[in-house]
């Protein structure tokens, strides 16, 4: 996400409860780094049991240059605090995740890696699940996505997540700039 | 205006360095880190990429526990780890570890266990403290009265160069769970329950307290486990108020207060109960004497039920698709079915309680399934070990292991071959999690060990009349 407009058309993956290991599984887990983990995404989705890759799995024709946006069901994200999650949808491509429902700490990790969580209500995902590959334009500092065909909505984005995510602002810049009253606390504690 | 507080709300407060506003998160001081091997390097890596140092090493507290093999060393004291990766992940953190002075309980340390398991323990974790570590189940420490909850690696390097945290504080919900706990009814089975009741996302944006005469009546192993479960329900965070029993726990460990500074620290912990007229955005009342011993038979911890039930008939498409998974149909029972593999482990049941339950199932029978018992840290293998336990479970045909999170997640290589039902007293139940196409039970241990002794999914209530 940087400043201005966001706009790309969507990609579906429409399931409830789409957990952390679906995501991307433990075995990729033992990297000590964050890159190249688009190799291990939704891979049993993309996989089978030999590692050959699925005749007709959903990502067969993925393009992220064309739908940076994932629409997923309820609740995604659910399950594991692995930052990896958010690290293999990035690295896949994707800048956005739509869902009517994140998961708490995958909602926080994907702010601070800059992949916007767009949660939106049942009706628009509906609308999205009937009509694939739509075209969204999305307004991160006023918190406004238009979605092609259906209506402008509001999201919800705190203050603080919205402008980091509109500037590229870094939360470690941020806590190291009040170290004084952090320490401070610390002498009073 | 009330001034009467929450647990929940008495500990964030004494946290904040900078509360809250509409524009800024607030700045949350955070007392204990732990750390461990597979959502840290990338954070030591950022730390040095930006010239920082730890802020407080001593709020750190370390240990191996996620991809280490639970075979025992060879002759040589070289252990077999799944792949090269694994190894290297774990030497890595080993030097981050020492490069910075962190206190780690590696494979020489007699204290080494599930970062979940040991924090108590060692009496690390204590009432009123804010604990976070680079895992999801940090949850468990709450059954302390203390705030604990999961971080991301981002996070974690946060924590690491400024030992504080942004956060927005969350709702406050209280389950109040009343009422006394049926025979062979246990903390795994009132904590699935819970879930089950309040729904798999039921939780999601709220911290937890549990509360009532059954949690009052739960020993702090059993308040653990269902501290641990919390983030299942989606909850960032599960605490129960401490009382005697916590503090009983806590006497005499390692890390908790000594001497004068033992009795100031009771005063404090005295005052962090919730107060009689505070208010929760949510209560929750659960009846503890309807309680069954409770399984799940989906592929989330939400789809829980009494052990005896039948599988309940649904139109979700999601919960269809589970139950595909797990190739199981609407309506039928699943006592009975064939199993493949049992699993007694993970940070919520590997404790020595857990241990002793699975044992007094066991005891004199055999198992019918591979079964992997793996206690959650070296102290309480070495209690086991003291007890006998390690010779029941080795008599019984069953697999007694070395400390670690084995099954749980699967990432030491500890895992089911595709299609296994396995039965696990770990908190997942998610597609995959055990192995590729692997199906998860999640049951207490008294339940599992039942299950290990007869090979299919059986009740401990009628396992015991039979023997
Ligand atoms: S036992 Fe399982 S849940 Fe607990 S810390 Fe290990 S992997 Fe996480």
């Amino acid at each position: 996400m940087s400043n201005n407009i966001f706009s790309s058309k969507t990609f579906n993956l429409i399931t409830d409860n789409i957990d952390t290991d679906q995501i991307i599984p433990a075995q990729f887990l033992t990297t000590t780094t964050r890159e190249g983990l688009a190799a291990g995404a939704f891979f049993n989705l993309r996989f089978d049991d030999e590692g050959n890759e699925r005749e007709d799995h959903v990502f067969k024709n993925f393009d992220a240059k064309e739908t940076a946006i994932l629409v997923c069901g309820n609740n995604f994200g659910c399950g594991s605090s692995r930052e990896h999650a958010p690290w293999s949808l990035l690295d896949l491509g994707f800048k956005v995740v739509v869902s009517t429902q994140f998961a708490d700490i995958f909602r926080n990790n994907s702010i601070k890696n800059g992949l916007l969580p767009l949660e939106i209500d049942k009706s628009a995902l509906d609308y999205l699940e009937a009509n694939p590959n739509t075209q969204l334009t999305i307004d991160v500092a006023n918190t406004k996505c238009e979605i092609h065909g259906y209506d402008s909505i509001d999201f919800p984005l705190d203050e603080f997540s919205k402008y980091c995510l509109s500037n590229n602002y870094d939360q470690l810049d941020y806590l190291m700039s009040q170290k004084n009253k952090i320490s401070a606390y610390e002498q009073r504690a | 205006m009330t001034t009467a507080k929450t647990l929940f709300d008495k500990v964030w407060e004494a946290h904040c360095v900078q509360p809250e506003s509409d524009d800024f998160p607030a700045i949350l001081y955070i007392d204990l880190h732990l750390l461990h091997e597979v959502t840290s390097p990338q954070a030591f890596a950022e730390l040095e990429r930006r010239n920082l140092t730890v802020h407080s090493t001593k709020n750190c507290l370390a240990t191996i526990d996620h991809s280490t093999p639970t075979s025992a060393p060879n002759a040589l004291g070289e252990r077999d780890y799944v792949t090269a990766q694994a190894k290297n992940q774990v030497d890595t953190f080993l030097e981050n570890c020492k490069k910075h002075n962190i206190e780690c309980h590696a494979w020489d340390s007699e204290q080494r266990g599930i970062v979940h398991v040991m924090g108590p323990e060692i009496g690390a974790t204590q009432p009123g403290k804010t604990i976070v570590c680079g895992d999801s189940h940090t949850s468990t420490h709450g059954a302390f009265g203390a705030l604990a909850f999961g971080i991301g690696t981002t996070e974690v390097g946060h924590v690491l160069a400024t030992q504080c945290l942004l956060q927005r504080k969350a709702k406050s919900m209280r389950i109040n769970i009343e009422g006394e706990l049926q025979k062979s009814v246990t903390a795994k089975d009132v904590i699935l329950h819970v879930i089950a009741t309040i729904g798999v996302n039921g939780g999601t944006g709220y911290v937890l307290e549990y509360a009532g005469s059954a949690v009052r009546a739960m020993d702090m192993e059993a308040r653990m486990t269902m501290c641990n479960m919390s983030i299942e329900c989606g909850a960032r965070a599960g605490m129960i108020a401490p009382d005697e029993i916590t503090f009983e726990y806590l006497k005499g460990r390692p890390h908790s207060p000594q001497g004068e500074d033992w009795d100031k620290a009771i005063k404090q912990w005295s005052q962090l109960p919730t107060d009689e007229e505070a208010v929760f955005d949510k209560e929750v009342y659960i009846d503890a004497s309807v309680i069954s011993p409770t399984i799940t038979y989906g592929t989330h911890p939400g789809m829980a039920f009494a052990i005896d039930a039948s599988i309940p008939a649904t139109t979700d498409e999601s919960d269809i698709s589970s139950l595909e998974y797990m190739q199981f149909a609407q309506g039928e029972s699943i006592l009975g079915k064939a199993i493949d593999l049992v699993f007694i482990g993970s940070c919520t049941n590997s404790r020595i309680s857990d241990l002793r339950h699975a044992a007094a199932v066991m005891q004199g029978k055999q198992v019918q399934v591979r079964t992997l018992v793996v206690a959650g840290s070296e102290l309480i293998k070495l209690q086991a070990e003291k007890e006998g336990l390690d010779e029941i479970f080795k008599a019984a045909g069953a697999e007694w292991r070395e400390p670690g999170c084995s099954m749980c997640l699967g990432m030491n290589g500890d895992i089911g071959n595709p299609g296994d039902l396995v039965v696990s007293t770990s908190n997942r139940n998610f597609i995959g999690r055990q192995g590729k196409d692997v199906r998860t039970i999640l049951a207490s241990p008294l339940v599992a060990a039942s299950c290990a002794i007869s090979g299919t999914v059986s009740d401990p209530r009628t396992q015991e009349q039979a023997a």
